[in-house]
């Protein structure tokens, strides 16, 4: 098991450092002279030898690479162009809206999913599944921007019992702060509930068919305990896979979300940065974005293994 | 009276009759073989027993087990009885016990399900029952995974987990047509001994009439639902009379007729073959492991012969097969057919590969399913330089559908029209299309039912005679290999252990692991005299 | 045939049908404004009222279907131009060091979701319907490459496959003839799935502005242009909203029912 994390997080340490490169190239290389990107056509020579300094674009490719990346491990992540703050603080706050936000919708999705994909394949063929087959058909295609859209018209404008968006800060205490991430959380996560609990239901459905269901049948389980005690957990593989895909997808959806609810998280920032071409806050914000990603895709890879014994001794 | 009782079971699935009253009974300790070939309803007939029958089945009849009619019980009263009072042991050892649990939990679930016992009593007693199917727990721990375990092994688990609670009855269906025949062997004794220890009735369902001709008290054969044929064993076996049972028994123990002319320059020549494998590296900078899968063979095969290979799964057939094909590149040694090696310069050699051409186990995976067959067919014309066109492509291609006993109306059709004797007849055809000298049958007739079984061997052994063909006849089965083949060559462990003539080496087997093997073949008895 | 899928076609249909017309005709012009005309809710001349210039939300939809479509056909097509190739490759050749350069390139893309692609390239190089199809075609190349190497696994463990190396072909020509044609079931599946999944990405990138830029019109951008005003004219966002939403809701359904109708399993057993 040991073995398996580290050879896992050999491979998660090599994808890091592959992606980054991948995004320096990207952002600080194509553009040709970032500096001259940044500050557009007018810009006075002085003003750009100024930022190149600044930027530390005057050393060699490798050595900018270097220092970038050595930056990033001690936590400074460089300085704002536009907001003249290191980038590291500006993260630093809009991160506890953004983080917490994913969680809250992950959290929901599952608490949502589970329990109606189980709830669809133990009773298929019934009313019930066709009920879940037919929301989950239409969580699947609804935009979520759009499904928060509708949200804020009904429960912000037309019942008044959450607020259209803002946040209410950390500082006012947990309930009314989660309270203001509630409405983004639900529009982020039926849309996931939805994908999740259909293929939770199909899984689940493949292992009831399996050839040691029929097995636990004969030792006398009923067609319930051959479920929970057998089938759930084997069916639990597929849908950890689709768990760890989702959670690209919500990570951008956090990001389109927190523009419908003017939340300043770091969805609004990268916008804000694009739209001042500050290279150095967009090329940051995308590097903790894609560890996030590559970060939770370890972390399934270990659930896993957890969860199959055959995956301990293998890959 | 009778531990179980099926009288006139009747059963549809969705209206398809399958069962068509069909009687017998099993006494406590008696053992009960129910023979039949795919389709037959005897599967079906086991599952109506324990009531785990597929949706949309209706049964009607009467099933008692032990005075309990079970056909009339309710769901929650056949949960108390399965596992309890029936256990049930199926054919598919690989896939019958759930890969994420230890087996001494799957084995301790029977007991914990039926009786209110603390969880390390369960335990206790789990190591028990592993004990009494030969997994003491010194050499296979409680905490064991089912992919830690081999086939046999994992049947032994299944055994466990259904004797666990010593059912007065217990239903094995094709317990070991999934195993080696060594392995089979070790399992019909284990079955054996458990119902005579625990005065359990077993029902026994397999294809293989002389599985149960060894170790039944009576014998039950169905067909098509019905049974057509029943009596004590082994008395039945010269009192039978009913056609299809006949039919059965001579084509378990079949004969063809062959007549072709063996000469002695040989036809291919395999020298001191090594054949490597890359094992997946262990660590990043470790050097590449390898596991040697064929470990320095010889033999000839003459032209006109026909020559078995046999030996059980994971011998090193299979990749000794591969490297003749001249699919892979070998480690050492050489393979000459007709004089020429099969693979030089590091490519397989055309010339060489046109003639020869192989027939594959499975009847299903053997064909491009959106091929029509006329394209199956014609494929290895790839081998040829110039392929014939047109209508003489054609021609080929019923002549070579005839020969099989096909007909041209089958060139446009897709595989799936045809049955699993069909197809191997369409895979014969494949082979024979470019006229080649040496044919291999890797498994050829080893999905197949008995009786299509003795049909494609009577085609392959009439083919041999009028086309002078020479055969390559890999297989586990040994009763058909001594049927069939002048030569016989035993393989272990990636070795030739023992080179003869078929007679010789079934009659007088020298090896200690030819002796073990030909002894652990199930026999029938000696036929009746006509 | 079954009624998903019947109902699916029909609704995918409604949407490519009315973006084959708005090349030709719309109610409305959607490029000029008419201020007069502004805000007006659905009715009359106008079925699905104005926006804040004056122009015809109808209209504007048939016109915002043209992007939709556009935009995830040639994203679609460049995942499976470039991911079914990769794919069969890397099963043909498993195991070796070409099947892990394309499976660790695959692992590599997969860490950028489509959103992190527009924004980088936007950043660099401005926003566009360009930029959009960039980044959920690149996202779509690791999708079928995976999908095409997984499946494409287990059928060359078929015999069929032994069979046709026995007969001396080579792993492209088997690629080819035996391993791509069995697979296109399941590509068309996934291709409609992935056709869906990129409607629903592009209305997405365009709301944020990262995809197609005004005047073109767009289902993304007509939300976002809603934004401010949907809370007293809900209908701005009504109609570019349930457009995506059917258009998503007919492919997926086309999509299932497709994988039935297909299946022969499937099929073998309903019947």
């Amino acid at each position: 098991m040991l073995r398996f994390v580290l050879k896992r997080l050999l491979s998660l340490v090599i994808s890091l450092a592959v992606a980054s490169v991948v995004i320096f190239l990207f952002v600080e290389v194509v553009p040709g002279d970032p500096a001259a990107y940044m500050l557009g056509m007018n810009a006075q020579e002085d003003t750009l030898a100024a930022l190149r300094e600044q930027l530390g674009l005057n050393g060699t490719l490798v050595e900018r690479y270097l220092s970038w990346i050595g930056g990033m491990l001690r936590g400074d992540f460089g300085t704002s162009y536009t907001y003249r703050t290191p980038v590291a603080e500006m993260i630093g706050e809009r991160i506890w809206i953004s983080l917490p936000l994913a969680v809250y919708a992950l959290t929901l999705s599952t608490l949502i999913a589970f329990p109606a994909g189980i709830w669809a394949a133990s009773k298929r063929g019934s009313l019930a599944d066709v009920l879940v087959m037919g929301f989950t058909q239409l969580g699947v295609a609804i935009p979520n921007f759009w499904f928060a859209m509708l949200m804020v018209l009904l429960f912000a404008i037309n019942l008044r019992w959450f607020s259209a968006g803002g946040f209410a800060g950390w500082d006012a205490g947990f309930l009314p702060a989660m309270k203001s991430l509630t409405l983004p959380a639900v529009a982020l996560a039926l849309p996931q509930a939805s994908i999740l609990a259909r293929v939770m239901r199909s899984s689940l459905l493949d292992t009831l068919g399996e050839d040691y269901i029929r097995t636990a049948r004969a030792k006398g389980l009923s067609r319930r305990q051959a479920l929970w005690r057998h089938a759930l957990r084997n069916a639990l593989i597929p849908v950890l896979t689709i768990i760890g895909l989702q959670f690209s997808f919500l990570l951008a959806g956090a990001i389109i979300i927190e523009n419908v609810f003017f939340l300043p998280g770091l969805g609004r920032m990268v916008f804000q940065s694009i739209a001042a071409r500050d290279l150095i806050v967009v090329e940051s914000v995308v590097m903790l974005l894609v560890f996030a990603v590559i970060l939770v895709n370890f972390l399934v890879d270990v659930a896993y293994a957890v969860v199959d014994p055959r995956l301990r001794v293998k890959a | 009276m009778s531990l179980l009782q099926v009288e006139n079971l009747n059963m549809n699935i969705h209206g398809i009759p399958i069962l068509r009253n069909v009687s017998f009974g099993v006494k406590a300790g008696e053992i009960l073989g129910v023979i039949g070939e795919s389709g037959s309803g005897k599967s079906m007939t086991a599952l109506a027993v324990m009531q785990l029958l597929p949706v949309g089945s209706v049964a009607t009849g009467r099933v008692s087990l032990n005075g309990h009619e079970m056909l009339e019980l309710d769901e929650e009263a056949l949960c108390k009885l399965r596992g309890n009072e029936v256990g049930m042991v199926f054919q598919e050892p690989m896939t019958a016990l759930n890969p994420i649990q230890t087996i001494g939990r799957q084995v301790a679930e029977t007991i914990l399900i039926h009786e209110n016992v603390s969880r390390r009593e369960a335990m206790a007693r789990a190591a028990e029952a592993l004990r009494r199917c030969e997994l003491p727990q010194e050499r296979f721990p409680l905490s064991r995974y089912p992919h830690e375990l081999s086939g046999g092994q994992r049947q032994r688990v299944v055994i466990a987990m259904a004797i666990a609670l010593q059912p007065k009855l217990l239903i094995a269906d094709e317990p070991t047509t999934a195993l080696d025949v060594t392995t089979q062997a070790e399992v019909l004794r284990l079955l054996k001994r458990l119902a005579q220890e625990d005065g359990m009735g077993l029902l026994l369902i397999t294809h293989d009439l002389a599985v149960v001709a060894d170790m039944a008290d009576r014998i039950v054969i169905m067909r098509k639902g019905e049974v057509v044929e029943s009596g004590p064993c082994p008395a039945i076996f010269s009192t039978m009379e009913h056609p299809y049972s006949l039919a059965l028994l001579e084509a378990s123990d079949h004969q063809p007729e062959r007549a072709g002319h063996v000469f002695d320059a040989p036809l291919l020549s395999v020298r001191d073959v090594v054949r490597d494998y890359a094992l997946p590296r262990e660590s990043l900078f470790g050097g590449a492991k390898h596991f040697r899968a064929v470990k320095g063979v010889s033999f000839d095969i003459r032209r006109g012969e026909s020559l078995g290979l046999v030996g059980e799964s994971g011998c090193g057939k299979s990749t000794l097969t591969r490297a003749i094909l001249g699919l892979e590149e070998v480690q050492g040694g050489e393979i000459l057919l007709d004089g020429e090696p099969v693979f030089s310069g590091k490519r397989p050699n055309r010339a060489v590969r046109r003639k020869m051409h192989v027939v594959f186990q499975d009847p299903y995976g053997s064909f491009n399913p959106r091929w029509k067959v006329s394209r199956l067919v014609a494929e290895p014309f790839h081998l040829l330089d110039a392929p014939p066109e047109g209508r003489e492509r054609e021609a080929a291609i019923i002549g070579a559908l005839e020969k099989v006993g096909l007909g041209a109306e089958d060139a446009d059709k897709y595989i799936h029209e045809f049955s699993g004797g069909q197809r191997q007849r369409i895979a014969i055809a494949r082979a024979l299309i470019i006229k080649p000298e040496l044919i291999i049958l890797d498994e050829a007739v080893s999905a197949l039912d008995v009786s299509i079984r003795a049909q494609i061997l009577d085609l392959l052994a009439d083919l041999g005679t009028r086309f002078g063909l020479t055969y390559l006849f890999i297989s586990h089965d040994l009763s058909v290999v001594k049927n069939v083949t002048d030569r016989c060559l035993v393989m272990q462990a990636g070795e030739i252990v023992e080179e003869g003539v078929t007679d010789d080496i079934f009659e007088r087997p020298q090896h200690p692991y030819t002796k073990e093997l030909i002894g652990a073949v199930p026999q029938l008895p000696e036929k009746r005299q006509a | 045939m079954n009624r998903s899928l019947i109902l699916g076609a029909l609704l995918s249909a409604v949407f490519v049908i009315a973006a084959l017309v708005s090349f030709v005709w719309t109610p409305h012009d959607v490029l000029g404004l008419d201020i007069p005309n502004k805000l007006k809710e659905p009715g009359g001349a106008h079925l699905f009222g104005t926006d804040h210039f004056g122009r015809d939300i109808f209209s504007m939809v048939m016109v915002g279907a043209r992007t939709s479509i556009a935009v995830a056909v040639v994203a679609v097509g460049i995942g499976m131009l470039l991911g079914v190739p990769l794919g069969l490759a890397a099963a043909a050749r498993t195991g070796t060091l070409l099947d892990e350069v394309i499976m660790r390139g695959n692992d590599l893309v997969f860490a950028f979701p489509s959103l992190l692609i527009a924004i980088m390239i936007t950043a660099v190089f401005g926003a566009s319907a360009v930029n959009a199809i960039i980044a959920i075609g690149i996202f779509n190349i690791p999708v079928f490459a995976r999908l095409v190497r997984g499946a494409s696994l287990s059928l060359w463990t078929r015999d069929y496959v032994l069979a046709a190396r026995v007969s001396g072909k080579g792993a492209a020509r088997i690629s080819f003839e035996h391993i791509l044609p069995n697979l296109t079931n399941l590509l068309i599946v996934q291709g409609t799935i992935q056709f869906s999944l990129g409607i629903l990405a592009e209305a997405g990138l365009s709301y944020v502005g990262l995809g197609a830029q005004p005047p073109t019109p767009s289902w993304g951008r007509m939300l976002a242009e809603s934004q401010t005003m949907f809370s007293f004219k809900p209908h701005l966002a009504i109609f570019p909203g349930l457009a995506i939403l059917l258009t998503v809701l007919g492919l997926n359904l086309m999509g299932d029912g497709l994988r039935d109708w297909l299946d022969p399993r499937l099929r073998r057993t309903k019947r």
